[in-house]
């Protein structure tokens, strides 16, 4: 059992839990990420890490409410517990002084993103970081990322706080101004990083992504998070799940990533339906 | 032995063979004709991977004495309930079977699975605990290896921790093996019997990931690495990565280990169309596509590229397989799949096959027969076509050797390339069976005793 210590509100959706796993806290890195199992019935779910603490014997995820399982999470306070929590899955992140490095979080990937931006300014990189969401509301993270970054851009769908637009219109513009840019690093969901990979391709700038498919192990037994890059079949829980966004095959992803999503229908029509009668009673 | 109705077990999960009952126990036990043993040896027992004294517990059967019976199996082995359902006997003790040269062997896998049930039912004795030895051992991995040499050496007196990945010990047992073939309360019940031997068990935790092997040699004094072959192979043909398009692990996975069957009771989802392609000839194939029945498919077929006589799997299980309406398409392999603008498969083209020279597994090597391609519509496949093993140890860890296929290199007893770390089972045999895995435990074990005897005292 995994005891969750803190539990934050970063917006009605999205949630920070800080969950004592001194075993992960001890070796996790950033890029790197978790599975949890809430319960004896529950699924196997991954999430990034967002951020840890090797004293405390911590680790940090940001989850964003859209099924089921995030739902009944969402739900947990300080003090429960998880019944599984198993980590530092997946390979780190490649940490290296690239130079300038734009870093680019989208949606809950903002949390997954902290702790690369944080890494490569500690390695002495030039870090230059834009994040997106679509409300000013759903904006995370923000004074975390701020204080690590060199230049740090926002943008929201709704123009409710910086940019009205994409991210990547942003690092359009960037590069459009002439910035010199080493490496881009993009976290968030698959459409947005096929748009990132999209733009920088013709320039020939390094892109990495994180890839976050289906998952059941995490431990490369399943193959249920295989992913196409370069035209090879890579399993993104141990060969990832950060790959050359110029090599993945992002329509594959997004299809596959649309497997279970009438079942996953079911599940949370249910679960609401259960809670709605808990409140009524 | 009395078997649930093909027409009716197809709708459940439950097991398929009823098991024995005393009577038909003793009365089985009685065709042993108690065989000389053969200077010293008795060959049913040379048929055994870890070495059960055979005649003498189905002499205990023949005299209703059962509890003798369970006692003398579990002197070799810990896992009675499991291995006297999954083991192919029929390749093993039951062929050095004197009875069998005329007529039916004794059926000796039933009459260990009977002695284990007989015990389970009425409540598992726990052995003495022995004098503890002066050592500790980390076990890698909870699968039939690594609950072997655990059990083995925490009955020596060593002090035993196992590490498994997944939230559940048992390994292939628990995630591999459907309910309806071994039920997963048997596996839980002899992994508790292990627990009972002073055996602990953290689940959680990939060694290599959350724990090296060198964090492990700062605490233990030997290591035992039992990991697997857990990497599913492919066939790398177009259109395997779409959607619908399964490895048996990740379909066996969902089903026994995640519980999908109950979904949405249970949280983890599968897809089951209505007809389902199995690729593949092996005891899994057989398990997935007779898993995909349950699952409510129409049709389940095993596409296989050799003929029956060629299939790895048990002849128990090809029945089994056949009475409950799986469909054999014999000498065709899959070319490509086909997907729907959706990215979901929707057909399997094939091509057939001939049989031509033996190859080197020594079966006629399968060769495809040219412009003989056709089409089949299916809306699931699994591919099923054995696994490798899983590389994630391994590579995390310096100093440990591996062949080209990937299994852990190690010496006949046992020992890798790696000061004090041991290694057993399918990571270094490749895919085999749960009964091979346990007997390279076994040896193991007793190799990890001498070893840290040597180190201790010598």
């Amino acid at each position: 059992m995994y005891k969750i210590v803190a539990k934050r509100e970063l917006a009605p959706t999205v949630k920070l839990f800080e969950i004592s796993a001194p075993l992960v806290a001890n070796k996790a890195k950033a890029g790197q990420f978790i599975i949890l199992r809430i319960d004896e019935k529950g699924e196997r779910v991954p999430f990034t890490i967002a951020d840890w603490s090797r004293e405390k014997g911590t680790v940090t995820i940001v989850i964003l409410e859209v099924g089921k399982t995030t739902r009944q999470l969402g739900a947990m306070k300080e003090g429960d517990h998880v019944l599984n929590f198993v980590g530092p899955l997946g390979k780190p992140a490649e940490i290296e002084n690239y130079g300038t490095t734009v870093c680019v979080g989208g949606g809950v990937g903002i949390a997954c993103i902290y702790p690369e931006v944080r890494a490569l300014k500690a390695a002495g990189n030039r870090v230059v970081s834009i994040i997106g969401a679509r409300s000013k509301n759903l904006l995370i993270f923000e004074e975390e990322i701020r204080k690590f970054s060199d230049e740090f851009y926002i943008a929201t769908d709704d123009g409710s706080k910086g940019h009205r637009g994409f991210v990547s219109d942003i690092l359009q513009t960037l590069i459009n101004t002439n910035k010199h840019i080493d490496r881009v690093i993009t976290v968030g969901p698959p459409i947005m990083m096929k748009v990132i990979a999209n733009l920088t391709r013709p320039y020939g700038i390094r892109t990495v992504a994180s890839l976050n498919p289906i998952m059941v192990d995490g431990t490369g037994m399943c193959g249920s998070c295989r992913v196409i890059v370069g035209g090879e079949t890579k399993f993104a829980c141990v060969d990832g799940p950060e790959f050359d966004a110029h090599l993945v095959d992002f329509d594959h992803l997004i299809a596959r990533n649309r497997r279970y999503v009438e079942e996953e229908a079911l599940s949370l029509r249910n679960y609401e339906e259960a809670t709605s009668k808990c409140r009524k009673l | 032995m009395p078997e649930q109705d093909p027409k009716q077990r197809v709708k459940n999960f439950d097991e398929v063979p009823l098991g024995y009952s005393l009577d038909t126990a003793i009365a089985e036990a009685k065709r042993c004709l108690e065989c000389k043993p053969q200077k010293g040896r008795k060959i049913c027992v040379d048929g055994c991977p870890v070495g059960i004294d055979i005649p003498a517990f189905v002499k205990q059967i023949k005299e209703g004495n059962i509890e003798g019976a369970i006692h003398i199996i579990k002197k070799k082995n810990n896992l009675p309930a499991i291995c006297g359902r999954v083991c192919p006997y029929e390749d093993q003790c039951e062929k050095m079977c004197v009875m069998g040269v005329k007529f039916e062997p004794v059926a000796i896998g039933r009459l260990e699975r009977f002695a284990a049930d007989y015990e389970r039912e009425r409540g598992l004795n726990v052995p003495e605990k022995p004098v503890s030895k002066d050592g500790r051992v980390a076990v890698v991995g909870s699968g039939p290896a690594g609950l072997t040499a655990a059990a083995d050496l925490a009955r020596m007196g060593y002090k035993v921790t196992i590490f498994e990945a997944l939230h559940e010990a048992g390994g292939v047992l628990m995630y591999g093996i459907p309910e309806f073939r071994l039920p997963k309360k048997i596996v839980r019940a002899e992994v508790d019997y292990v627990r009972s031997l002073g055996v602990d068990i953290k689940t959680d935790i990939v060694i290599g990931k959350t724990i090296t092997i060198d964090d492990l040699l700062e605490e233990f004094d030997a290591v035992f690495i039992g990991t697997g072959a857990g990497l599913p192979n492919w066939m790398n043909i177009p259109g395997e990565n779409l959607s619908g398009v399964y490895s048996a692990n990740e379909f066996l996975t969902r089903i026994n280990l995640m519980r999908a069957y109950n979904f949405p009771e249970y949280d983890t989802p599968i897809r089951v169309g209505k007809k389902v392609a199995t690729i593949g000839g092996g005891n899994v194939a057989m398990d997935c596509a007779r898993t995909a029945l349950r699952m409510g498919a129409e049709e389940s077929y095993i596409l296989y590229r050799r003929t029956e006589k060629e299939m790895p799997a048990r002849i128990e299980e090809i029945e089994h397989a056949k009475e409950e309406g799986v469909i054999f398409k014999l000498l065709v392999a899959p070319t490509r799949y086909i997907g729907d603008e959706k990215g979901w498969v929707r057909q399997v083209e094939c091509v057939r096959m001939e049989l031509g020279e033996p190859d080197a597994s020594g079966r006629r090597r399968p060769i495809p027969v040219k412009g003989s391609e056709f089409t089949m519509d299916v809306d699931t496949v699994i591919v099923a076509i054995g696994q490798s093993p899983n590389p994630l140890v391994p590579k995390a860890t310096p100093g440990l050797q591996t062949t080209e296929e990937g299994t852990i290199i190690v010496n006949e007893e046992g020992l890798t390339l790696k000061e004090g770390v041991f290694a057993g089972g399918d990571i270094t045999s490749g895919a085999a069976t749960v009964i091979l895995a346990m007997g390279a435990g076994k040896k193991a074990a007793a190799a990890i005793d001498r070893y840290i005897f040597t180190k201790k005292c010598g």
